[in-house]
């Protein structure tokens, strides 16, 4: 297995699109938390400033966004150009090739979300000023990992995505739906299921972490983002299984 | 070894390969031949574990592909030279396929430099030529110095050099002992590189015998002979082939049971069942005076078509079946193999 994980990380690192994809999930995590938190601030007294962590991390769904085409990229990538022929032939374990994808991408994923995550923290809280929020204030830093954890299963989102559908394109239009377009629009469902649903959706579930207070109405912060973990790992296990099944 | 059993692919109501079995020793090239769409792809495929036959089995060496703990040091092949990650660098891509296997990234090196790729390691195979990339994919076949090596249509679209790289390549890998098996739908590029030969057609096998046999027994040579008089002749030949008293088979006598005879074609006759010798005698006896004798060997090509006419997709649609014969006629017209690319 240490060989295979070795093998994925190689390939991870690489391709350019590894690079750029994490580049553009860094500055999108950083400028829009600054972009944010300084309209903020210019807003003085008159802004209903009710959370500063979470302004600083507005641009986790961005970042998340980022990660995910690098999740679709690390595996949609192989089928695009046939590579993943030459992969099974090296790896025949499809399920030990797919987990092994799927521990580099989180690993990398993680490791760069959870800089970018503390990064777009501080740089938020020097520009608010006095209404600055610090680590140690109550659930502060579990919402600046959580904002990592939310990038991350969101990379790996992507990767699940990519491994069931085997088409970029096709993989990149489903995660925009999954975790941009439909969680908002389940707040138009009516009655009590729809209420249900929207708490439910993805991440209308996974969200919660990044924020300090627990929202009204909304699940419970480890708990959202168990059950946003429970979508992922549904759709992984989908992939997996059409990944034995399917010919390469 | 390689041990295919009884295997069998079916998509839908279509059959791409119907209960194939052969077996693959080590020692010497094995040539995989069938018409386009005869079914090699999807059979190598299968004994590579990336497509699950419907029924039957690969064993290689008693395993089946996908159990094989470290494949590439048991297997190299080189199936599609394009399935790389364009963006990766020659050296990279080899390395992930090393470092999977276990296998010393010093031996990425090797394989770059045996494969005269050292100078490209770093550029980006998205660059490759098809003649790079067909290097490269040797160079990964090659990375764990298997026993068993599978190529899949390896000279296609390559140039001459090219061609004679991997023709000796894959010479000198059998003569070291291993098991060399590579598809072709080119006849005549097998006659030059296989000494044995496994012929498919709609996915059944057709022959599995030594390329020496597979000539002698599927095709026979003719006498071409040419002369101001050539009704004359062809009435005289007629006689001499029908009662028995030609004196000789053409060929060096292995046609078997093929029916002697004597046919008009355009400006000349071919005359099957006699010897040269024969001709001209019989000519010379009857005062004929002869334009041109000649014995056309048999040849390799024309013993395939002549085994895969029935089996080709388009078998008896008129035209496509029209144009096959005449391909084969021009190649006894020049006496020796025309390449046939398509």
């Amino acid at each position: 297995m240490t060989g295979v994980l070795r093998s994925e990380w190689t390939k991870i690192r690489s391709v350019r699109s590894t690079v750029w994809t994490l580049l553009v999930a860094v500055v999108l995590m950083v400028g829009f938390g600054l972009l944010i938190a300084a309209s903020t601030a210019n807003l003085g007294e008159r802004s209903a400033l009710t959370d500063s962590t979470m302004i600083s991390l507005s641009g986790s769904a961005f970042a998340s966004l980022a990660m995910a085409t690098l999740g679709v990229l690390a595996v949609g990538g192989e089928y695009r150009t046939g590579m993943i022929r030459t992969t099974l032939l090296a790896v025949p374990g499809r399920l030990r090739m797919l987990a092994a994808k799927t521990a580099v991408v989180a690993a990398v994923a993680f490791s760069v979300s959870l800089a970018a995550s503390f990064a777009s923290f501080f740089a938020g809280q020097a520009v608010l000023g006095d209404k600055a929020a610090r680590l140690g204030d109550p659930g502060v830093l579990r919402a600046v990992v959580g904002a990592a954890l939310l990038i991350t299963a969101t990379g790996v989102f992507g990767l699940a995505l990519g491994a069931l559908i085997r088409h970029i394109p096709g993989a990149i239009v489903a995660v925009i739906g999954l975790v941009f377009v439909l969680p908002q629009m389940t707040n138009l469902l009516p009655g009590e299921w729809g209420d249900t649903l929207q708490r439910y959706f993805t991440t209308n579930a996974g969200n919660q972490i990044t924020y300090t207070r627990v929202a009204e109405g909304q699940l419970a912060p480890w708990t959202g983002f168990a059950v946003y973990c429970a979508w992922i790992a549904v759709t992984l296990a989908a992939a997996a299984v059409l990944l034995r099944r399917r010919d390469a | 070894m390689i041990d295919a059993r009884e295997l069998t692919k079916r998509y839908g109501s279509t059959v791409a390969v119907d209960g194939l079995s052969f077996e693959v020793r080590g020692g010497h090239v094995t040539g995989f031949l069938g018409p386009n769409g005869a079914g090699k792809s999807t059979t190598m495929r299968m004994m590579l574990g990336l497509d699950h036959p419907t029924e039957g089995s690969v064993l290689i060496d008693g395993t089946p592909y996908g159990q094989l703990k470290h494949p590439l040091r048991k297997v190299g092949a080189l199936l599609d030279a394009k399935a790389v990650h364009g963006g990766r660098t020659a050296r990279d891509h080899l390395l992930c396929l090393a470092q999977s296997n276990g296998i010393p990234a010093s031996r990425v090196t090797e394989v770059l430099a045996v494969t005269g790729l050292t100078e490209v390691a770093r550029r980006r195979v998205g660059g490759f030529s098809l003649g790079m990339s067909q290097r490269l994919g040797i160079a990964a076949a090659l990375l764990g110095d298997p026993e068993i090596l599978l190529f899949d249509e390896p000279v296609n679209g390559l140039d001459p050099e090219g061609i004679l790289w991997i023709r000796t390549l894959m010479r000198n890998l059998a003569a070291e002992g291993r098991t060399v098996f590579v598809s072709s739908h080119l006849m005549s590029e097998m006659a030059q590189t296989a000494d044995h030969l496994i012929v498919i057609g709609k996915g059944r096998l057709i022959a599995d015998t030594s390329t020496a046999e597979f000539i002698s027994r599927s095709s026979q040579g003719y006498v071409r002979v040419r002369s101001p008089r050539l009704p004359d002749l062809a009435r005289l030949l007629d006689g001499a082939t029908g009662d028995g008293t030609a004196g000789g088979r053409a060929g060096d006598g292995t046609a078997g049971d093929r029916a002697a005879g004597v046919t008009l074609h355009g400006d000349h006759l071919r005359v099957t069942g006699m010897t040269a010798a024969a001709v001209g005698e019989a000519a010379a006896g009857a005062g004929l005076a002869l334009h041109e004798l000649a014995e056309v060997a048999p040849s390799l090509e024309a013993a395939y078509m002549e085994l895969t006419r029935e089996s080709t997709e388009y078998a008896g649609a008129g035209e496509g079946a029209e144009r096959g014969r005449t391909r084969e006629d021009g190649e006894y017209e020049d006496g020796e193999y025309m390449e046939v690319t398509s």
